[in-house]
């Protein structure tokens, strides 16, 4: 039973984290139509910002700042910029490529994920990067009830993810820029009629989302310490199917998604072997993606002729 | 572009007082709207509209297999083999992706069953002596093999569409890597993959020297495009292009879209699980990473650079990605030829008039000199690196691009700086995109020199993610596809 409380707690941190990079996902996907395979290079890039801030300033074991403000600085600059190249992806590859037929955004998302990824590679080398987190943030700091522990990194992560889910969900559905959001997601030649600067909506949709993505990143360069330049590819992989477990387009979904998969992952590796936990995930996924495509919150849409 | 153009000549008359009968007059407008290719091309597009698709395929098939003959051998001959690999798999992804307009984000891993069940079925991996088919048996066995499980990969395709169907592909993709790393390590040898597999054999001859392999695969090759180009014109190629144009227009015309989609699927697998099978004997080697996502985004990379619906294009794209980036990258004096070379033949194809390129290439060049001599002055160390190629291009560029002593921290911030400057080059208008070129042409001959030259492995995976986001922004229908009719709706 503790084993199991242990690894619920471990499925759901881990969970926030691909509820995170899937609401940008299901966002991105909302307004556009696209999938966005370079989203996942973004939580790359959040990573290795949250890096290079360590580095800057002092390095893991000898910080010249305070944690809580190096936090800050790691979380904010990780945003700004995967949310500031998120919006410059779009403006420069995908802007042009709205009217064409739905195959070629799809490649040249491919292609820009290829390039980010190879790109890291260039600048930052293959090795793998660690952060050191327990080197400034104690392991024994967090709550411990009975025999199951909870690391200060561990909470960090829940209640900066609720936090950043909730305003989103407020963001969506209580703000005039949400409900722009919402109308270009609908439709989008009749919000340009009405008025909306479609434009800049989605760019503003592309940075919202990209920023979530970066804040992940870091997120889990603290919580599992590893950066490469490949970690990009298998979370966007995840993160897409979180966002369609949960039903594509809808933020509640994407959180489920997200949690629903960190914990399938958390408890195969816990109880069957952590060699077979990838495939019986992707085979989860794939079994979900055939038997209900409109996702658990989703609605079957009628396909429009 | 060449689309707004006026018509070359005025749509044909219709029979006086009334529209023409049995033409669309719209399209019949549109088929005037050719693209026009710059006049010192012309004559050759003529020529080859003279010569017919069979003969073109026949004298390209003699050319290729005088090659050997000429005196290609060792690395060039590994560089043929590999391209004629790529050709002959973009050729099977043009099928689902091309014709049918399936997004197949797995194929690669079809190329990998190839590779494993020949691999399987001969060597000393299955039971304690091993099975040693010979290859009339152990071919069709992989080849019936790889339909069975491409219809079943092909499965999801009738109820997704579009993003899903490329995501559970994806996934297949991932999850067949896998399974051959995790899976049965006794049988599969997991990370270590299967080693000693037998030659291609059949009635006591066995295929063992490189050259036997090209020759194979050349034949494999042209049997394969001879097959699909009568494919494409029968009644299936028609239904796939119906399916991928509409697949609601295509069922209202009792065209069985479902069955038309797996067929799509089947095909392109065994064309993969052919090319695996050769691949996995002339390696007398598989390992799971030979069938990963950075092979699949090659093969992209070679349909859409040729074009993705046309078997020429494909064929083409595949041998160019291949003979590129295999053959000349390997070599940073190769390497700068491919590099420079492009420059100037962008910049001649797309700068008009000659007085405009004359000032963008004296104003490239002067402001080389000039920085390069203002830079020296200020600090000597900062252009002391010379060019990290060789060769009679790196001395005649040694005085005019920078490269600092320690190249490699330059090099990253000059190849992001670059990065922004292109994109930046791309959204500017008119005299502005005039402006920057010559700073980005002489930032991109900096970081060339600097850094990318030296480290050609990644240059090449960055050059496949540029040529894949170039060509559909710039491109869609590849180098020799023509621009397909599309209907906005």
């Amino acid at each position: 039973m503790d084993f199991f409380v242990q690894e619920l707690v471990n499925g759901v941190t881990t969970g926030a984290l691909y509820a995170l990079v899937a609401l940008g996902f299901s966002m991105v996907y909302g307004v556009l139509k696209l999938l966005n395979f370079a989203h996942g290079d973004l939580y790359m890039i959040g990573a290795f910002t949250g890096y290079f801030v360590i580095q800057w300033f002092g390095g893991p074991s000898a910080l010249t700042i305070p944690v809580p403000l190096l936090l800050v600085i790691m979380l904010v600059l990780a945003a700004g910029l995967a949310g500031g190249l998120g919006v410059a992806i779009e403006r420069f590859a995908y802007r042009p490529l709205r009217n064409a037929p739905r195959i070629a955004p799809l490649i040249t998302a491919i292609g820009i994920s290829f390039f980010l990824e190879n790109s890291a590679l260039l600048l930052f080398g293959g090795q793998t990067r660690v952060y050191n987190t327990p080197d400034f943030i104690s392991l024994s700091s967090g709550l411990s009830i009975g025999p199951v522990t909870i690391s200060t990194v561990q909470i960090m992560v829940l209640v900066l993810g609720a936090a950043l889910m909730i305003s989103l969900q407020l963001l969506v559905n209580r703000t005039r820029l949400g409900r722009r959001m919402r109308a270009v997601a609908a439709d989008r030649e009749a919000a340009e009629m009405l008025g909306i600067n479609v434009n800049m909506t989605i760019a503003v949709t592309f940075f919202l989302g990209s920023a979530l993505a970066g804040v992940a990143g870091v997120m889990a360069g603290l919580m599992f310490n590893q950066v490469t330049n490949l970690i990009g590819f298998i979370v966007g992989l995840k993160a897409f199917t979180a966002a369609v477990v949960g039903g594509i387009g809808s933020i509640p979904g994407a959180m489920l998604g997200g949690l629903l998969i960190g914990m399938a992952e958390s408890f195969i590796t816990g109880y069957v072997s952590s060699t077979y936990t990838n495939l019986i995930v992707f085979g989860i996924l794939i079994a979900v993606m055939l038997l209900r495509p409109s996702g658990l919150l989703g609605r079957a849409q009628l396909q429009k002729v | 572009m060449s689309i707004d153009q006026p018509p070359a000549s005025p749509p044909p008359a219709g029979p006086p007082g009334g529209p023409q009968v049995g033409a669309d007059e719209w399209v019949a407008r549109q088929s005037h709207r050719q693209e026009q290719l710059p006049a010192w091309l012309r004559p050759a597009q003529q020529l080859a509209g003279r010569v017919g698709w069979w003969p073109r395929l026949a004298i390209a098939a003699l050319v290729a297999a005088a090659l050997p003959a000429l005196g290609l051998g060792g690395f060039q001959l590994q560089v043929g083999i590999n391209a004629l690999l790529l050709a002959m798999l973009a050729l099977g992804l043009n099928v689902t992706v091309g014709w049918a307009g399936l997004l197949d984000l797995g194929y690669v891993a079809f190329f990998g069953f190839g590779a494993y069940g020949f691999a399987l079925l001969s060597s000393g991996q299955l039971g304690s002596a091993g099975i040693h088919l010979p290859a009339y048996l152990s071919l069709p066995v992989v080849m019936v093999g790889a339909a069975i499980l491409g219809l079943l990969v092909g499965l999801p395709s009738r109820r997704l569409i579009g993003d899903y169907l490329a995501i559970v592909t994806l996934f297949f993709g991932e999850a067949f890597l896998e399974f051959t790393t995790n899976v049965a390590p006794g049988t599969l040898g997991g990370a270590n993959g299967i080693v000693g597999i037998d030659p291609i054999q059949a009635f006591g001859f066995q295929l063992t020297s490189n050259t036997g392999y090209f020759y194979l695969l050349l034949i494999l090759l042209v049997a394969t495009m001879a097959a699909l180009r009568l494919l494409d014109s029968s009644r299936t190629g028609r239904a796939w292009r119906a399916v991928r144009e509409d697949p609601l227009a295509a069922a209202s015309m009792t065209i069985p879209v479902s069955r038309v989609k797996l067929m799509a699927f089947a095909f392109g697998a065994v064309i993969a699980a052919l090319a695996g099978t050769v691949f996995a004997a002339q390696q007398i080697s598989v390992f799971p990473p030979d069938f990963n996502t950075a092979y699949l985004i090659l093969i992209y990379a070679g349909l859409i650079l040729g074009g993705a619906g046309s078997i020429t294009g494909a064929v083409l794209g595949g041998l160019v990605v291949v003979i590129t980036l295999d053959g000349f990258l390997r070599s940073p004096t190769e390497a700068g030829y491919i590099f420079y070379g492009l420059i100037v033949v962008a910049l001649l194809v797309k700068l008009r008039p000659w007085r405009k390129l004359g000032g963008v290439v004296a104003a490239t060049v002067a402001l080389g000199f000039a920085a390069h001599a203002i830079t020296g002055a200020i600090s000597a160390s900062a252009v002391a690196g010379g060019p990290q190629s060789s060769g009679w291009i790196a001395s005649a560029v040694r005085d005019w691009v920078i490269v600092p002593a320690s190249p490699k921290a330059a090099g990253n911030i000059g190849f992001v700086v670059l990065v922004c400057l292109l994109i930046a080059l791309v959204q500017a208008r008119g005299w502005w995109r005039t402006a920057l070129l010559p700073p980005a042409i002489y930032l991109a001959a900096c970081v060339w020199e600097a850094r990318l030259v030296a480290e050609p492995s990644i240059t090449r995976q960055i050059l496949i993610g540029v040529v894949l986001i170039v060509m559909m922004n710039s491109r869609p229908q590849g180098l020799l596809g023509s621009r397909r009719v599309e209907v906005i709706t």
